[in-house]
């Protein structure tokens, strides 16, 4: 397995930090609510068998202040666009996580083509008020860790400033990534996705935290009943929203079942 | 000094459980507390209390806007506007304000600005807030990352909409207007009625102002004590950028409960300053930092003062004057002035001389005060006070405050005899 490369890409003259770790066929992860700011467990269990590039979404650490530009949606999935092209990812398979999850649906949908088999790990995009998600940017903040991931301490474990961190500069890092969440999918988490999952054509694997406390894994189904190619839904017990946090092995293991 | 008369028009009767059954009196406050045949009483009260501060000689009265609020029953403040614009004559119609980022399209505003101007006879001060979290965020949905943006293409929409004189074509980021072309326009057209800024505390909110020429006011519900330190940082701003210590460049609002004694006036005002600063401001925490809200500027201002803030917190005043809710510490950190009118007088002209405002906006109802003790304190305030603080700042012109049309220009608005049993 090879070393973790850092290098950047320019998306709306914005840089976008790119990880890339591993050897095989590539992989690209878009991330969720938090973003990744540090390299996970999850990513390592990826690399032993494939290259996982993992570009950081405007706004999200490693992705600078490029949120700032984004006004409408249709902004966003181009930026998205722009971010899987010049990371080499076009074309390959796609995992997308809870927020990221719901721009790599719009890749597959909108751009037939660019993915070739996709992941969606509890993803953003639909909203159903019988099921309501819970509103994840009004929380005390001794609650948002619980509401992450089954086990708490993994999503405070990925947000804890790492030794010789700014530490006026990491806090900031940390709400940003939450800004540009809400940016794009304020105030319901939702983007009408709905009207466009018909459109994807490749396989897709729907995985959900058991215990996802943000999206009710109900909305697993909705996405199924939507999308036009082969859906297969997978439970993970014992996890949360940011299930790759909370179960990082069983959560590499059915993505790349799903990817082989 | 100006001296001007503030109305949140609180809910008055939250029950006395409110704290232990309701997380919130703010967005989701539950609607099962509010009786719309009591509000109906309510709102005339706070009318009949409005009117009465401008009968008495304020020089203004001031309204303001809130939405899913326990404490502010005015999610459209030119409501009131409009109606005391016929019922007062010659007071100051200060709307502080309107939330711009709320209003589609933004013209809305400039519109009934101009109407509420037009009715007036030119009294209008249009406050323009970014709004608190809970009322835009929450309440109104708005994105808090597109926020700041959205206010200050929507000022810019609404001042261009005051003062260009042809049809012009808004191609915004937000908003796109193929025909802005406002009527009525406002009286004030030179160039357009005073614009005031309601802020907290960040640096951009001032240099903004300053540039822009507008009155800055602190609204704080925390008194003259906590607000020393955001003012200080105000004038100093205004120092660096140049502006002269003019003190109608700023606003403060200030709590006030006056009596024949200091010991009268605690009988008289400790029940609706702790119906205040216990249920109204009992807002649940979730709804305070929407993310994108708070700038990165502001965030990195606050991280840095950690250090300064920490040591203000040990300081005892500081320190009451965080949260307190028993009449005691209330007092104590300067969150409501209490005494005699001579006591107050005194007071009154330490806040207004150490935080050089020279637009006092006084609370003279809060909580759950009835109409009566609210008429009582005002004119007694009316009376005893403001004749003794008049005449601080009188070397300095009022340039940010509504030119009327000449008195004798005006329409006559048929008199209103309010009903015995009202008073």
């Amino acid at each position: 397995m090879s070393d973790l490369k850092t290098s950047a890409v320019e998306v709306n003259g914005f840089p976008c930090r790119v990880w890339t770790k591993g050897s095989g066929p590539k992989v690209g992860f878009l991330a969720g609510l938090g973003g990744l700011p540090r390299w996970l467990p999850f990513l390592n269990e990826l690399a032993k068998t494939r290259t996982v590039i993992a570009p950081s979404l405007p706004g999200y650490p490693g992705g600078g202040t490029g949120h700032s530009v984004l006004d409408t949606h249709l902004d966003w999935v181009l930026a998205v666009r722009q971010l899987i092209d010049k990371a080499g990812l076009a074309g390959c398979d796609l995992i997308g996580a809870s927020v990221g999850g719901a721009f790599a649906a719009e890749m597959a949908a909108i751009f037939p083509g660019q993915v070739k088999r996709l992941a969606l790990l509890a993803p953003f995009g639909l909203f159903d008020e019988k099921d309501p998600a819970t509103d994840p940017w009004a929380q005390r903040r001794d609650a948002v860790p619980g509401l992450m991931c089954a086990d708490a301490d993994k999503w405070s474990e990925l947000v804890a400033p790492p030794e010789g961190a700014n530490s006026v500069e990491w806090p900031i890092e940390m709400v940003r990534a939450s800004e540009a969440a809400a940016r794009a999918f304020w105030p319901l988490g939702a983007t009408k996705l709905e009207k466009r999952l018909g459109l994807i054509e490749v396989p897709t694997l729907l995985l959900w935290g058991e215990k996802d406390a943000v999206l009710p894994p109900s909305y697993a189904r909705k996405f199924a009943g939507y999308l036009k190619g082969t859906a297969k839904i997978e439970t993970v017990p014992g996890a949360g929203h940011l299930a790759y946090l909370d179960r990082p092995e069983a959560v590499a293991r059915a993505v790349l079942a799903h990817f082989s | 000094m100006k001296l001007m008369w503030f109305h949140l028009m609180p809910y008055t009767e939250l029950p006395d459980d409110f704290n232990k059954k309701h997380p919130s009196v703010w967005v989701d406050i539950h609607s099962s507390l509010f009786d719309p045949r009591r509000a109906h009483h309510m709102y005339n009260d706070f009318m009949d209390e409005l009117e009465y501060a401008a009968e008495v000689g304020f020089d203004a009265v001031c309204v303001n806007e809130h939405h899913s609020n326990g404490y502010g029953l005015m999610p459209s403040p030119n409501l009131i506007a409009s109606s005391l614009a016929r019922r007062t004559t010659d007071t100051a119609l200060c709307v502080m304000g309107n939330s711009l980022a709320l209003y589609n399209p933004p013209t809305r505003v400039a519109e009934e600005f101009a109407m509420i101007d037009c009715i007036s006879g030119g009294r209008l001060i249009a406050g323009f807030p970014v709004g608190s979290p809970m009322d835009t965020c929450y309440a109104y949905g708005q994105n808090p990352s597109l926020l700041r943006e959205r206010y200050l293409e929507a000022h810019d929409l609404v001042k261009r909409a005051w003062t260009e004189k042809d049809t012009f074509a808004f191609n915004g980021r937000f908003n796109q207007q193929r025909y802005v072309n406002i009527w009525p326009r406002p009286i004030q057209n030179e160039p357009h009625p005073p614009i005031w800024i309601p802020g907290g505390g960040s640096v951009e909110t001032w240099r903004w102002c300053a540039e822009m020429d507008y009155v800055y006011c602190y609204l704080s519900y925390y008194g003259y004590k906590a607000g020393l330190a955001t003012m200080n940082g105000f004038w100093n701003e205004m120092e660096k950028l140049g502006k002269d210590r003019n003190p109608y460049r700023a606003g403060f609002l200030q709590f006030v409960g006056v009596a024949e004694s200091r010991q009268q006036a605690l009988d008289l005002y400790t029940e609706p300053a702790e119906y205040f600063y216990g249920r109204c401001l009992h807002v649940d925490p979730r709804f305070a930092l929407p993310p994108g809200y708070t700038t990165e500027a502001t965030q990195r201002a606050g991280i840095e003062g950690m250090m300064t803030k920490a040591a203000n917190l040990a300081n005892p005043a500081t320190k009451a004057a965080l949260k307190a809710t028993n009449m005691k510490d209330i007092v104590d950190g300067g969150y409501v002035i209490i005494g005699s009118p001579d006591e107050v007088v005194e007071q009154i002209r330490h806040v207004a001389t150490s935080l050089n405002v020279g637009h006092l906006m006084l609370l003279l109802q809060y909580g759950n005060m009835s109409k009566d003790t609210t008429k009582y304190n005002t004119r007694l305030f009316a009376e005893k006070v403001m004749p003794k603080v008049k005449d601080l700042f009188g070397d300095w012109e009022d340039k940010w405050w509504p030119k009327p049309m000449a008195k004798n220009q005006r329409a006559a608005v048929p008199s209103y005899t309010a009903r015995v049993a009202a008073e």
